[in-house]
């Protein structure tokens, strides 16, 4: 909450002392994050409908991915499940932490917690759109095995 | 030239709504399918809305002004190819910096991109986005330990930077700005 008031302030300051400067050069600054708002809208809505549909069904399941950890498929599935899904991290951790105490693998948890926050398959859409499609998709692809490094090696130092 | 712009615009925010529709369809199909679901989906995607609302317009309002204020010269030098080290630095801090969800990064990028970021910066910068935020940082070393936040944030740090410099290759010279 105390991000949304500092941000928001931040912006009506810079509003303020942008528009006491030049009022045409404010005006156009207004005029293209309309023009962006119109242009990523419908993008947006999407993604955060899709957001909606992957946590509601899946969210359930994870569990289930933990319980039937075995060898390299399992890690991997786990890795694409974070891929996947997309959830705030002050639920996720909490969620990491229980299965660990469970007894699941470092590795397996680094890799689901890993995915989860670099990766999102459901703001792909979004990203292409204002990023490129080539610049999308090496970005999440990387990132991916990045992820899966990242959590084997963090399986052999802890 | 500007006319074909327009075309492509239409024509990529047609896209736009036919996904949108699509992923609508998706969320009636599985309503139908899987009854007791719906409530739980409806919950978390007005609960990320909400979440969205309260600074999307702002970073919007902050990426017209940064378009129009901030000059090309003044990225480049920050952010842009020759910006070593410093980039980088720039770059993981302006995406480090608490601000909302991964969405509202991207129109931010897109903009720095237009002012001439380095592909390197821009990765670091949208990937520090999403994985390191430092009120994240802290709910991870309260639930998975100081030893598991720590290794786990340094080798991300380490791996999205020769990320974000492979993409950078990769991209190359036939994206010239």
């Amino acid at each position: 909450m105390k991000t949304v008031i500092l941000i928001n302030g931040l912006v009506i300051i810079s509003l303020i002392i942008s528009f006491s400067k030049d009022k045409m050069k404010t005006k156009k600054s207004i005029m293209i994050a309309l023009k962006t708002l119109g242009k990523i809208a419908p993008s947006i809505l999407s993604v955060i409908l899709l957001i909606g549909i992957m946590y509601g069904l899946f969210s359930d399941k994870i569990a289930l991915f933990f319980g039937q950890e075995n060898g390299v498929i399992g890690f991997v599935t786990i890795a694409l499940f974070g891929s996947v899904i997309h959830m705030p991290s002050l639920l996720a951790f909490p969620l990491a932490g229980s299965f660990l105490a469970e007894g699941a693998s470092v590795s397996s948890v680094a890799a689901f917690i890993t995915t989860l926050t670099m990766i999102g398959i459901v703001t792909l859409p979004l990203e292409i759109k204002t990023m490129g499609k080539k610049f999308a998709i090496y970005r999440n692809l990387i990132s991916f095995i990045i992820a899966l490094i990242i959590a084997a090696l963090m399986g052999v130092i802890l | 030239m500007k006319n074909q712009m327009m075309k492509k615009n239409q024509k990529n925010s047609k896209k736009g709504f036919l996904f949108l529709g699509l992923v609508i369809v998706g969320f009636v199909l599985t309503s139908i399918l899987v009854p007791g679901k719906s409530p739980l989906i409806l919950q978390t995607s007005y609960d990320y809305f909400k979440q969205m609302a309260m600074v999307f317009p702002a970073i919007l309002i902050l990426m017209g002004l940064f378009t129009v204020w901030v000059s090309k010269e003044f990225v480049m030098t920050h952010l842009g190819e020759s910006s070593g080290i410093k980039g980088i630095a720039v770059a993981f801090f302006l995406g480090a910096i608490p601000t909302g969800p991964i969405f509202v990064a991207f129109p931010m990028a897109q903009a720095l991109r237009k002012k001439g970021a380095s592909y390197t910066n821009l990765v670091i910068f949208l990937s520090a986005w999403a994985c390191i935020k430092i009120p994240q940082e802290l709910v991870e070393m309260q639930f998975m330990g100081v030893k598991f936040m720590l290794a786990r944030l340094l080798m991300t740090m380490v791996f999205i930077t020769i990320m974000g410099m492979i993409i950078n290759k990769l991209m190359g010279n036939n994206e010239k700005r």
